[in-house]
């Protein structure tokens, strides 16, 4: 089953304790500086936020249908069965259309690297297939990152808001947007002051699909035209062959004569 | 050998020993150091121009190979090889182009084998590809006349209709995808240029631009090279340019109205600035100039509307690839100077090549051997076919 994690802004109380377990995971350096740092890169896949002493995590969203998988020209990218978007690194040809194309801007890129390669959080596959959180859910003191099925984090999520509807935003982000998510924010500020898309702008369309029905065509469109063309360099150097041919009947028809 | 000093040579040198500077930069200090790119700003000015432009300003050898060979417009068959010789030049320099702004160069030969068919990149890359060796073999005559070999010139102009068949096909289908590639990204590009239609614009501006090109380089290489300039052949193209610019801005505008987006155009905004820029160079200029028979009929205005036209696409794709992501973003990109370093080498490099090209090989048949003792191409020999016609005639 396809796992997923739920983010409760409301119970976050901004440790960061995700940001550090996330580095370790993931061998990157962190240290009061990185720790400091309020945006995500190539070293920072994670991030928490504050704003009036709240506070809001930003991570990969594990696209049901990713658009980064989608673009890569060498399927560098894919979405697992158990739900992480992975990256295969020996693959990467480093074009970089997977940036551009994501709509949560979650790839980044190492640009001082000379071998660069591209840098967002994997939900952490190897624990995940090992039946294990990921480590930021694993070491969340007060459970506001939770890990678990994508299905009952759903309905958890939708408990929570129903039981305290007070406390929360009546919206579960990540649940309909771009064809739904494997990350859930529910949270009582909405994620857009944080920087996050607003649902309206990046709607519950799959990305895959605004060029999938180009690409779809593709295999119609290349006999048909071959054909068109065909045809015309046909028609049109038929008329050759034609007075080429009347211009010998003549000639025949002149010396006979 | 004394190698005689001339201003543009002297601007040569600079651009190259700039540009070798820069390369040096990208290749031992990284992307990072040599370009003002960054996770905000992932595709900078060499996929907005290198790419983008490079490939919408190769277009006048699918064109004209179409026109002369598909269409068989015999008249404009003096200009088939330097269009032919520009494209192929064009496209390998694009590739040149990608190998600086790839993130890992040597690993492109990965299309070939970790294909991912639901990707646009994937399709262009392969497309481009097949392409390039296809005006490679278009290309292939002009160098085995050089060399007076018979036999391969009659293997080429056997399979020259799968190559020109072949060639305009895939031109079709990598200049709209390069427009395709901006379709998944509805919520970051600025509604003046992200529309569904964007794969007609990127393939219909690429054929007004081959028309374009075409005049402006046949005009360049006269100039350059003292060729006599052949005034019905651009006239010709000049008429082509015409109506191909007016198919493209009644598709323009027909897009623009449909989305509804007529009085926010005219509304001064830092996009509407670009784009009126952008509509005024290739459209409202050129259209209004060719407009007049006088200056559709003189090698100046002809050259001059073609300028302004070339330009005022350059400057659509521009926007598309970099001013449209502005608003998105928040902020400005400006190109470094080494990334505007690498692009004009990579333009150097190719009127030199050109101008190699024209000094030693037929490209401009003329110039080299008297027409009788060159071997013909298949358009040639069609004409050469109707000639017997006209002298029977006299009988």
């Amino acid at each position: 089953m396809s796992k997923a994690i739920l983010y409760d802004a409301t119970m976050c109380i901004g440790c960061k304790q995700c940001e550090g377990a996330c580095a370790q995971q993931n061998k990157l350096p962190y240290n009061d500086a990185v720790a400091a740092e309020s945006i995500q890169s190539a070293h920072k896949y994670t991030v928490v936020m504050s704003k009036d002493d709240k506070f809001m995590r930003r991570l990969c969203m594990h696209c049901e249908k990713p658009a980064c998988a989608s673009v890569c020209p060498v399927g560098a990218f894919h979405k697992t069965i158990e739900g992480p978007v992975v990256y295969d690194v020996w693959k990467c040809i480093g074009c970089r259309y997977c940036m551009v194309a994501c709509v949560f801007a979650q790839p980044k890129y190492e640009w001082q690297s000379l071998n660069p390669r591209v840098r967002k959080c994997i939900m952490c596959p190897d624990r995940v297939v090992a039946g294990k959180p990921t480590a930021c859910a694993e070491i969340c003191p007060t459970g506001a990152t939770k890990f678990g099925e994508r299905d009952d984090l759903i309905n958890e999520a939708k408990d929570r808001i129903r039981q305290n509807p007070s406390n929360y935003l009546n919206r579960i982000y990540g649940l309909n947007e771009v064809g739904g998510t494997s990350v859930f924010i529910i949270a009582d500020k909405n994620v857009e002051e944080y920087g996050y898309p607003a649902s309206a702008k990046i709607g519950d369309t799959p990305m895959p699909e605004y060029t999938g029905r180009v690409m779809e065509r593709i295999p119609d469109f290349i006999p048909v035209w071959t054909l068109v063309l065909g045809g015309i360099y046909w028609v049109s150097h038929r008329r050759d062959e034609v007075a080429e041919a009347e211009a010998e009947a003549k000639k025949q028809n002149g010396s006979s004569k | 050998m004394k190698i005689k000093l001339t201003f543009w040579k002297v601007v040569f040198f600079v651009i190259m020993a700039l540009g070798i500077y820069s390369s040096f930069i990208r290749y031992f200090r990284g992307l990072g150091a040599v370009s003002n790119m960054s996770d905000q700003f992932p595709w900078g000015l060499w996929i907005g121009f290198d790419c983008l432009c490079g490939v919408m300003l190769a277009a006048g050898g699918f064109c004209m190979v179409g026109a002369v060979y598909l269409f068989n417009v015999e008249s404009l068959h003096s200009v088939v090889r330097p269009a032919v010789l520009t494209a192929f030049l064009g496209y390998l320099l694009f590739i040149v182009g990608l190998m600086f702004d790839l993130g890992r160069p040597w690993y492109i030969w990965h299309q070939l084998i970790y294909r991912n068919p639901h990707s646009v990149m994937f399709e262009v890359g392969m497309c481009v590809m097949i392409y390039t060796t296809v005006l490679f073999f278009e290309f292939l005559p002009n160098v085995f006349e050089r060399l007076n070999w018979k036999s391969p010139i009659k293997w080429i102009n056997k399979i020259y209709p799968i190559l020109i068949v072949l060639g305009i096909l895939l031109s079709t289908l990598h200049q709209s995808s390069l427009g395709s590639l901006y379709l998944i990204m509805p919520s970051k590009l600025h509604p003046f240029w992200y529309t569904p239609a964007l794969p007609f614009f990127f393939f219909a501006s690429a054929v007004a631009v081959g028309l374009a090109m075409t005049i402006f380089e046949s005009t360049q290489s006269a100039r350059a090279f003292g060729r006599h300039l052949e005034l019905p052949v651009l006239v010709t193209l000049g008429g082509a340019l015409l109506v191909a610019l007016w198919v493209n801005a009644l598709l323009r505008f027909e897009d623009f109205f449909h989305r509804g987006l007529l009085k926010q155009i005219v509304t001064p905004s830092y996009e509407a600035y670009f784009l009126w820029l952008e509509l005024a160079l290739a459209f409202v200029i050129p259209i209004t100039m060719l407009s007049f028979k006088k200056i559709r009929l003189s090698p100046g205005g002809l050259y001059l509307a073609s300028v302004f036209a070339v330009l005022g696409f350059i400057t659509n794709r521009l926007n598309i690839a970099l001013i449209g992501f502005e608003t998105y973003v928040g902020h400005h990109y400006t190109p470094k100077w080494t990334e505007f370093s690498v692009t004009l080498m990579i333009i150097a490099a190719g009127f030199a090549l050109f101008g190699l090209a024209v000094k030693y090989l037929p490209i401009f048949p003329e110039a080299h051997a008297p027409v009788k003792e060159r071997i013909r191409t298949p358009a040639e020999i069609g004409s050469m076919r109707a000639a017997p016609v006209l002298h029977n005639a006299g009988d």
